[in-house]
């Protein structure tokens, strides 16, 4: 049987001789993104800043026009409904966090429960959530903290097991997938809720995986070609990483993408941030987990002083 | 790599085994094989969180304000029963505003018993070395307890306890549901009850503080003080539960719904709905005194500070039983019968979170996600096999006894699967073959740079190592920061890939290289095919 070989044997990539136009390019990138996020904003799911959502499944499909106005008649408050896939039978229903004592926010869902079944006969409501303020300030803050704290102890221990510059980079490589996945949420108008943060999370799981596979590549060849220039060194270690990297973005994006395509729309959200983060990620574990190695001027034998530590390394069984 | 001695291909064959019988009663769970499991074999099952299976998720908040001020109204009374003892200290004045209780005790020469009396009330609070209660005398005659930081948080402590306890008792009263009631972060009630759809009548009865008390109502309290709330001392005003008016009552509680030992629903002499109550001995006795005392008067039957009704006292009520008349409907005398049944929630609680799934959005997506997750695996798999031929094969094994692996431990500690564990599970199938990835393209590279077989395959494995070590340490990092901080879903989503990440470095590190070397000893090839 003749094997699949997306990366031809041999293959040599001058990378790094695009470092600097990939570096222009990311800047703008991630500072357009920032950008963007901070001028628009995020469609903050209630899980963030509170308030209620009701999902409803129609009998018949249900024009929104007419769907506003009779929650309107309600006097709940602005109602946006929105259409959950293509057929208008599936909506969710966001209203805002009403003012008054937190326990009234309830009674927002309770009142939306009883009356659309009356005015749609057949109607189902299937899920009905509602965040008070208080609780949906902790959440936010916990999501952020999660985030933050997840960058910088993956930083120090990438750090530990390598040398600064490599903490550093990885470090720099997860802000930039984190600023465009932002971006990219901003963009779109997704709405952020509790299984986007899940995905961040991950992202920053896999953004380093890749990373950490190219940098235990670098390590390795700095030892073993001790007198190579640096530059043509980090070619090299990319290109022989290079095959394995393509075959694990393939891999996952093939389980995301079923996952985005046919997966329950729920977590639709969740399975296309980490798809899109796989692909920055791929991407920036070559060109700025890397080149920036050279800007924080790694040099040939960086790794020979660190020999002895290197001997309490793990060893398979 | 050659010599994989036997003890250690039965112990990993050993592990798998097991792993794969601890997965099987999660995966028959809803089908009638269930029921032809053997009794003998492991038989814990994965849950599933409320977004698969449906139901209701309610968190609450204690009220801080209204418990400080009911546990100041029960120094109150506290002090007003124990001043009773004495007759000689004559108190007036009583004050319970700003969070403190004071009183004027009117002989002089008895503040010190009075404060001594005062000082036995209070107790010490555990591990803390303060009592629970300040005792302090101002302007010589004015005695003034003021509640301490510590006494106020283990108050607080110990009526979320109770309430947690109460809430159990109202929504599950024969104890039999699978529902969750826990305390969280010292001030908040979690309540999940599966298969609940509409959480109204949940609501409305953890919502209930259903406080009951039965208090003399005050004739000589002229209507026109009571309508601008002013009452004479030792009365207070309170409105009437259907909200027509007030009424000026005693403040000093007659019996106390603390005393009850059942209340169920009724209907009274005229066919409408009420509650009948059964006073504990105790309660019997003391209810049987003052009715006695106090024929032809009127009381109030007070819930929450509301007055239900005012009967007159026709005759003595002996035998511990009574009916408490109001406006109410079937339905509501019965939410209130279980409240009263179960007790008094000590403090107020608020709802701050709420979330309703139902059952069929949940079927929905287990039936989504599972389709989702197989596809995913079939497509891995043929991807992984044009790519690797015979260690794609081997790469694929390890990829569904992984699968087996991570449901088989999740049942073991009894976790919870959610719509975004599902997605964990996933990413964990396309990070699980990375490992596979990177020894063999460590193989191959090794093969191209002219070492031998044998060689190239161990080089392979131990190589690549380093970097899957290092890469999975970094995905324990993020997972378990996730489950730290994360709530409910994404902790679902945590713990798979906590779960996975162990797993599958065993499945495709230590299980591959097993297949890989008795497929060596056996077959002595010559040349390999990657």
């Amino acid at each position: 049987m003749k094997l699949l070989k997306l990366v031809p044997e041999n293959t040599n990539v001058d990378f790094m001789r695009w470092r600097n136009v990939a570096l222009v390019l990311s800047l703008i990138a991630t500072i357009t993104s920032i950008g963007y996020t901070i001028y628009h904003g995020l469609n903050l799911g209630i899980d963030f800043v509170g308030g209620q959502v009701v999902r409803v499944e129609f009998a018949q499909p249900v024009h929104i026009q007419d769907l506003r106005t009779r929650i309107d008649q309600l006097g709940v408050g602005e109602a946006t409904p929105t259409a959950l896939g293509k057929d208008e039978r599936t909506y969710q229903i966001r209203l805002p966090k009403p003012s008054g004592p937190e326990g009234a926010s309830n009674a927002v869902v309770s009142k939306l429960r009883a009356a659309i079944p009356q005015a749609y006969p057949g109607a189902r409501v299937d899920a009905g959530e509602s965040v008070s303020g208080k609780v949906s300030e902790e959440l936010a803050q916990d999501s952020a903290m999660a985030i933050g704290f997840a960058m910088i102890g993956i930083a120090i221990y990438i750090w530990f097991r390598f040398e600064w510059q490599f903490g550093v980079g990885a470090l720099l490589t997860l802000a930039h997938d984190i600023a465009m996945t932002l971006g990219f949420f901003a963009f779109t108008r997704l709405p952020v809720d509790l299984n986007v943060v899940a995905a961040f999370l991950t992202i920053v799981g896999y953004s380093l995986n890749d990373t950490v596979v190219i940098y235990d590549r670098i390590r390795e060849d700095l030892r073993k070609y001790r007198k190579m220039a640096i530059l043509p060194l980090l070619n090299l270690s990319l290109n022989e990483t290079l095959a394995r990297t393509v075959v694990t973005s393939l891999t996952v994006l093939i389980a995301l993408g079923v996952l985005m395509l046919i997966g329950p729309e729920v977590i639709f959200g969740l399975a296309i941030a980490i798809f899109l983060g796989v692909l920055i990620g791929t991407y920036s574990s070559i060109y700025i987990s890397v080149p920036t190695l050279v800007w924080l001027g790694l040099k040939p034998d960086s790794f020979v002083k660190a020999e002895d530590r290197d001997a309490a390394q793990p060893e398979t069984a | 790599m050659l010599d994989f001695p036997r003890w250690k291909v039965w112990l990993i064959g050993i592990v798998i085994a097991i792993g794969v019988l601890l997965s099987i009663p999660s995966l028959i769970a809803k089908s009638p094989l269930a029921d032809h499991w053997p009794k003998w074999l492991p038989n814990s099952k994965i849950s599933l969180g409320l977004d698969l299976a449906g139901g209701s998720h309610l968190l609450y908040e204690a009220d801080a304000r209204d418990a400080q001020k009911t546990r100041v109204q029960a120094m109150e009374d506290s002090v007003a029963t124990e001043l009773r003892r004495d007759p000689r200290i004559a108190i007036g004045d009583i004050s319970t505003s700003g969070g403190k209780l004071s009183f004027m005790v009117r002989d002089p020469t008895q503040v010190d018993a009075a404060v001594e009396r005062m000082r036995q009330l209070t107790r010490p609070v555990a591990l803390t070395g303060n009592r629970d209660w300040d005792v302090s005398v101002v302007d010589s005659s004015r005695v003034v307890l003021t509640p301490t930081a510590s006494g106020t948080a283990q108050a607080l402590k110990d009526a979320m306890g109770t309430a947690r306890d109460v809430v159990r008792r109202r929504i599950d009263p024969s104890g039999t549901k699978e529902i969750t009631v826990v305390t969280e972060g010292g001030n908040r009630i979690l309540v999940e009850v599966p298969g609940v759809e509409d959480p109204e009548a949940l609501k409305k009865l953890i919502g209930q503080t259903a406080r009951l008390e039965f208090k003399l109502i005050d004739l000589s309290a002229s209507q026109q003080d009571a309508q601008q709330g002013r009452a004479p001392p030792g009365s207070q005003v309170l409105p009437l539960a259907d909200g027509t008016g007030v009424m000026v009552v005693k403040r000093r509680v007659m019996v106390s719904g603390d005393q009850l030992t059942d209340a169920k629903q009724s209907f009274d002499q005229n066919g409408r709905p009420d509650i009948s109550i059964t006073f504990d001995s105790a309660g019997a006795r003391r209810f049987g005194r003052v009715t006695q005392e106090n024929v032809g008067k009127p009381f109030a039957i007070i819930l929450d500070d509301k007055i239900l009704s005012a009967p007159v006292i026709e005759s003595p009520i002996l035998g511990g039983q009574a009916q408490i008349t109001g406006n109410f409907t079937v339905q509501s005398a019965h939410d209130l019968a279980v409240s009263l049944a179960s007790g008094k929630l000590p403090v107020k609680l608020i709802p701050i979170e709420e979330r309703t799934i139902s059952a069929e959005l949940g079927q929905d997506s287990i039936r989504k996600g599972v389709i989702a997750s197989i596809i995913a695996v079939v497509g891995v798999i043929i991807f992984m096999l044009v790519t690797y031929g015979r260690f794609g094969v081997y790469a694929n094994i390890a990829l569904v006894v992984n699968a087996f692996l991570i449901l088989g431990i999740m049942a073991v500690f009894n976790a919870t699967l959610t719509l975004p564990g599902i997605a964990g599970f996933i990413l964990t199938i396309g990070a699980a073959v990375d490992a596979n990835v990177l020894i063999n393209e460590r193989i191959r590279e090794e093969m191209r740079r002219g070492r031998r077989l044998m060689d190239a395959v161990e080089t392979g494995y131990t190589e690549a190592f380093r970097a899957i070590f290092d890469a999975n340490v970094t995905h324990v990092i993020s997972a378990s920061i996730m489950a730290y901080f994360g709530s409910g879903p994404v902790r679902g989503f945590a713990v798979v890939l906590l779960i996975g990440v162990v797993t599958s470095v065993f499945t495709a590190v230590y299980f591959t290289r097993m297949l890989v070397a008795l497929w060596i000893h056996r077959t002595r090839p010559r040349e390999l095919h990657i």
